[in-house]
């Protein structure tokens, strides 16, 4: 547990809170990240402006701390090409079938105590600590 | 035009959470899911914060007529917990648990994760593209 790091993901966390409870108080809508950008790309009504401009914002959040810290977000990625071609393939796939990810099932379909959402939870988060394992074993165990 | 203007606020304050938990590194992320490995607890520090803060904020806010901005609340009615919800989770950790990424961290990381986070955010949009083309197949064979 050496990089364990409590405060910064509880303070990051209550604004990532922050930003859901913006966007039902002001919009009425769910801070589903998969299908905002969804939304944003595919959806072919006039409503997906301001859903692009959520997309913008998130885009231009690590600039606006890097200005304001000096600081580059860390981005460790190690999986190769294909792993990320795959990975990638099976987010959005597997979102949208699921009707939601980390955000709109995980943040606001907690936080609204939906029993769908909770057990998208279980299923995602079982099935992503299932991969990591499998891909340790496979990969000689050596830890990332 | 503030609709717009507020919906850009609400993604920066999002996007600034996820680089301050460091929901943006992807090996952070791996780290929580590694439970056989040098397990790092802060993913579910990063929820338990946001569902504290969402949960007290989503009722404040229900107690007003309607959204500031909106007409209505608009909540997913789906109740049904059924095998399209359980094998598209599987299929969501599967992948998240491959690269350490999910949709909001992924498109975050464009400006600086370099070209394997594009890479992801295409494949992304393509696995997207797939649902939504085999969703319309699926109800014009059965229309």
């Amino acid at each position: 547990m050496e990089n364990f790091t409590p405060v910064s993901a509880t303070l990051g966390g209550m604004l990532i809170g922050l930003s859901a409870v913006l966007l039902m108080g002001l919009h009425g809508r769910i801070a589903g990240i998969s299908g905002l950008f969804s939304g944003t790309v595919f959806a072919g009504t006039g409503d997906r402006l301001w859903r692009l401009f959520f997309v913008v914002g998130l885009v231009g959040a690590p600039l606006i701390y890097l200005i304001a810290t000096n600081h580059m977000p860390a981005f460790d990625l190690q999986a190769g090409w294909p792993i990320v071609v795959a990975g990638g393939l099976l987010v959005g796939f597997g979102t949208r079938l699921g009707s939601g990810c980390t955000s709109g099932h995980g943040v606001c379909g907690l936080s609204r105590l939906s029993a769908r959402s909770l057990v998208a939870v279980i299923i995602f988060m079982g099935a992503g600590m299932a991969t990591v394992t499998a891909v340790r074993l496979l990969t000689g165990g050596t830890p990332s | 035009m503030i609709r717009n203007l507020s919906a850009l606020v609400a993604g920066i304050v999002f996007g600034l959470g996820l680089v301050i938990s460091q929901m943006v590194n992807p090996a952070k992320v791996i780290a929580f899911l590694d439970i056989a490995g040098n397990w790092d607890p802060s993913l579910a520090f990063v929820m338990g914060g946001a569902v504290i803060v969402t949960f007290i904020g989503y009722r404040l806010v229900w107690s007003m007529k309607k959204p500031l901005l909106g007409e209505t609340f608009q909540l997913p009615q789906k109740r049904e917990i059924d095998a399209k919800i359980a094998i598209g989770a599987v299929l969501f950790g599967m992948g998240w648990g491959l690269v350490g990424l999910c949709p909001g961290p992924a498109i975050a990381a464009l400006t600086f994760g370099g070209g394997k986070a594009v890479g992801f955010i295409a494949a992304m949009a393509i696995g997207m593209l797939a649902f939504e083309l085999g969703s319309k197949a699926l109800s014009r064979n059965r229309g």
